[in-house]
């Protein structure tokens, strides 16, 4: 993404590609069964990703760039639906369960970076990061000095974020 | 599913290198437009103050501007954040505490000094109940400048970026109006200056969800026009 945003046109199409086969899903997932606007809608946030794309902050991650994109033109979707083009979309709490699931692809994002990892600091970060056991309790299950732990847990994770990084 | 190949084609053909500081950029570029908009009005209309070549010679002149810009940076500041999706800016907003917490020490210090039958006057002048409504209406052709700005973002939380998009306009149109307002004790400000710039903070929250609305008609044919 970030290569795209200085004017790398086959990231950009790869980007774009790899977006778009997301958020058909993301899109079918939330619409009423059997509805035909889920194509409309990636559509729209492909092109709304495109044209706005100078709104994206390098230092957040493009998942939830994206997401909030998506999640603003299905909101929209649903207004218009409903034929109350003014209620506010901060009030819509019916609206709100579709947050999840930008956890459940950050997550995702981070599992498929995470496997890359040797199996033991990727033990340490899940311990530590995700299940937030004390640097003590994960170094002891890992076996090794506390310090260690914490010296691996430091590089994982800045190899860690590399990867993401790079992934886009 | 490939049914978007030829759109993602075009989009690639038309991608430009995205300038660094965009969103700034045309933040501070809808400001500024509203901002001249307003200048004009409130010279053509209201005229300069009357003392103004002695009054850049002292200290409130500047500390109404300087009190003034503080609010407007604040807005604008939170704005670059809640244009963007999932923006938020509750820290950023938090900052504007400290001018108008600045402001009022200074305005309870001149109080304290004044004698008794003078604090009335520190505190209404002669323009208190027009002040707050001449700040709200300078503020307005910066706050469509603003929106304009925000809605070829992409902001997601309409509310607050219409509250930050309102306490720029207001501190710019407080600015602005500055230069006609012939006030200048330190309690006045601090209250009805105030008063006018959060105005135009709740006025531009109420209506952030109308104006700052925005829509991507899908477009095959028409080769569209990137902007930024």
């Amino acid at each position: 993404m970030i290569a795209s945003l200085g004017g790398d046109a086959s990231a950009y199409r790869l980007v774009l590609t790899d977006l778009q086969r997301r958020l058909r899903p993301y899109f079918l997932r939330r619409l009423a069964p059997g509805s035909a606007e889920a194509d409309d809608l990636v559509q729209e946030t492909l092109i709304a990703i495109h044209r706005r794309r100078d709104t994206y902050d390098i230092s957040q991650p493009v998942t939830a760039w994206v997401h909030g994109i998506a999640r603003y033109k299905l909101i929209d979707h649903f207004r218009r639906l409903k034929r109350q083009p003014t209620s506010p979309l901060d009030d819509a709490p019916e609206l709100a369960a579709p947050d999840q699931s930008a956890a459940a692809e950050a997550r995702r994002d981070v599992e498929r970076a995470l496997s890359h990892l040797p199996q033991k600091t990727q033990d340490l970060i899940r311990a530590v990061k995700l299940e937030e056991a004390s640097h003590a309790d994960a170094a002891r299950r890992a076996g090794i000095s506390e310090g260690a732990a914490r010296v691996a847990l430091h590089r994982g994770l800045k190899a860690l974020s590399e990867r993401i990084r790079g992934v886009r | 599913m490939t049914g978007n190949d030829g759109l993602i084609d075009r989009l690639a053909l038309e991608l430009v290198p995205v300038r660094p500081g965009a969103v700034a950029g045309r933040l501070a570029l809808g400001a500024l437009v509203g901002a001249v908009v307003s200048l004009t009005a409130v010279t053509a209309l209201l005229g300069l103050r009357p003392d103004f070549l002695r009054a850049v010679l002292g200290p409130m002149f500047w500390i109404k501007l300087g009190y003034t810009a503080a609010l407007a940076g604040v807005g604008l500041w939170a704005a670059d954040r809640l244009a963007r999706p999932t923006g938020r800016a509750a820290r950023r907003l938090r900052l504007v505490a400290v001018p108008i917490a600045a402001m009022a020490i200074l305005a309870a210090a001149r109080l304290m000094d004044a004698p008794n039958v003078e604090r009335r006057v520190l505190v209404m002048g002669a323009s208190a109940r027009a002040c707050p409504w001449l700040i709200l209406a300078s503020a307005v052709p910066v706050y469509i400048g603003l929106c304009w700005a925000i809605r070829g973002l992409a902001p997601t939380r309409l509310r607050a970026a219409g509250f930050a998009a309102g306490l720029c306009a207001g501190g710019t149109g407080a600015f602005v109006y500055a230069l006609h307002c012939p006030e200048a004790a330190a309690p006045f400000i601090a209250l009805w200056y105030t008063l006018g710039v959060l105005l135009a903070g709740a006025a531009g929250a109420l209506a952030g969800p109308v104006t700052l609305r925005w829509t991507d008609p899908p477009q095959r044919m028409k080769p569209p026009s990137a902007h930024g």
